[in-house]
């Protein structure tokens, strides 16, 4: 199963297959996809998934960076942010995998994985699919390779130094810049804040309607920071059907429902297993601990908050014990 | 049979959403269903059932990484002054609030403090402005200002900031524990 992989720049590919689609290689895992199916392989074993999910995946994979921690696309493959380098694993996290000793890992360049991964996506992503929309709002990922969704494969992540709606930091969404407001959220209020600046504290003197802004999001479980308390960043997201990752967590955060409900399938980070279910609705606050992995389901498009702690100190310290995983005593 | 909008994946959705916030007045709590953990590890607990229990303007911790805290705030009538020397944000969940903004003359802080104080008396300082907030605003508190919320009926701030001398810690009493 394995990809005639050559040199191209610093991506590994091979030549589109029978179905249009290139094949690639990331140390010693290929990866190739068909109408249907992708087909991930590596020394010891192989792997299946569905094109949409793989996508799906890939796709936050790539818009967050390789995110906090471990990005599951399954409970097989995925991989863990170093925040320079990134582990890919098949099996790593999978108890079966381990005892059978089937699982594999290797540690690659973030640069590496970041332009292979971004080959990847917008080689598999047909014209009319897009991996972040809910999927009411896409057409299918499936069939031959037809076309590309490049625009939507690429949407820069929004990171508000300050906060949104500061004057010189991310603007509030509107109408007049692309951001129609979401079928889902007609009915959220759209009025602005007052917000009357004496001269001379124009720049300081702010505020925007972040309900609004939600509601006016285009994309699906892509949380994008509103505001900097230093290193506590507030994430929020609007979420319809399933994350399409299952997250684990390298540190403590915290998700607030702002609106609707949200339904956490909670699983050790680890071994997979089933740990708890944590039913959310709004005004609910919780905690994910450092030592689990979790996956959402939002029946209807909501709002979610999820609230970070940026600093590059926790991964160490709860990995060596010196914080606990989870978030407080009591 | 349901009326529907078919969608461009094929599929057939409903022809219009109700979007459910809530409210002091009217919220619905989630929970945390154990299979194999500690309830207390998730900190479970809901911001309007924390305000409808809390005195005005207490800052209720309802989550906590290390040493920054969101807090849940019950705005009821006007609140005394307060600053610190970072940024902090007021996320109103319900009702409306208006905040007052003054650039002290001097801070009492100093450059690295961490987490708010409350002001003796009235802010010596330059009048910077207002906002007016309602549900889903979220409103900037400078590093550096002296702020003050004025709510007249009781409203719900979620504030953004680090803990300091007046955040109040009640996970046992707040929290989901079993």
């Amino acid at each position: 199963m394995s990809v005639d992989a050559r040199p191209d720049g610093e991506v590994v590919s091979s030549p589109p297959n029978a179905q249009g689609y290139r094949g690639f290689g990331l140390g010693e895992f290929t990866f190739r996809r068909d109408e249907y199916f992708v087909y991930i392989g590596w020394p010891t074993g192989s792997h299946v998934m569905s094109a949409d999910a793989f996508l799906r995946a890939i796709q936050r994979d790539v818009a967050w960076d390789f995110f906090y921690g471990t990005v599951n696309f399954d409970g097989v493959f995925g991989t863990v942010n170093h925040y320079g380098t990134v582990d890919i694993f098949a099996g790593r996290y999978n108890d079966s995998y381990r005892k059978a000793e089937l699982d594999y890992a290797e540690n690659v360049e973030t640069p590496d994985i970041r332009e292979t991964f971004k080959a990847v996506l917008d080689d598999w992503t047909n014209e009319g699919f897009d991996p972040f929309a809910a999927p009411h709002e896409t057409g299918s990922a499936f069939g031959i390779k037809h076309g590309s969704n490049t625009g939507a494969v690429t949407r820069a992540r929004v990171a508000a130094e300050r906060m949104v709606g500061v004057p010189g930091d991310e603007v509030p969404r509107g109408d007049d810049n692309g951001h129609p407001v979401n079928r889902m959220f007609r009915d959220v209020p759209i009025e602005a804040p007052v917000v009357e600046a004496e001269p001379g504290f124009e720049g300081e003197v702010a505020a925007f309607n972040l309900f609004e802004y939600l509601a006016r999001s285009q994309v699906t479980w892509n949380p994008s920071v509103v505001s900097a308390c230093k290193d506590s960043l507030f994430c929020p997201t609007t979420e319809e059907y399933i994350l399409p990752i299952i997250h684990g967590n390298d540190r403590v955060e915290w998700f607030i429902q702002l609106s609707d409900e949200i339904q956490w399938e909670v699983e050790d980070r680890d071994s997979g297993g089933v740990r708890a279910r944590v039913i959310m609705k709004a005004g609910d606050v919780a905690a994910m601990p450092a030592d689990i992995r979790h996956q959402g389901y939002s029946p209807k498009r909501s709002m979610l908050l999820v609230w970070e702690n940026n600093s590059a100190d926790l991964p160490d310290l709860i990995a060596s014990g010196q914080t606990p995983t989870y978030p407080v005593e009591f | 049979m349901a009326q529907g909008v078919q969608t461009v994946s094929g599929s057939v959705e409903a022809e219009s959403y109700t979007t459910k916030f809530g409210s002091l007045d009217d919220y619905d709590k989630g929970r945390v269903e154990l299979i194999n953990d500690d309830a207390r590890h998730y900190a479970f607990s809901n911001i309007f059932e924390v305000a409808s229990r809390a005195k005005p303007y207490e800052k209720i911790a309802v989550g906590k990484n290390m040493k920054y805290v969101i807090e849940a705030v019950r705005a009821e009538g006007t609140s005394a002054w307060r600053t610190a020397a970072h940024d902090e944000f007021a996320l109103v969940m319900d009702g409306e609030v208006t905040v007052d903004l003054v650039k002290l003359d001097e801070s009492p802080l100093p450059a690295d403090a961490e987490g708010s104080v409350a002001l003796d008396g009235e802010p010596a300082g330059r009048r910077m402005g207002r906002l007016v907030l309602r549900r889903g605003h979220q409103g900037l508190l400078p590093a550096g200002a002296a702020y003050r919320f004025t709510a007249e009926r009781p409203a719900v701030i979620l504030q953004q900031t680090i803990a300091g001398p007046d955040t109040q810690f009640r996970w046992a009493q707040i929290c989901q524990t079993a």
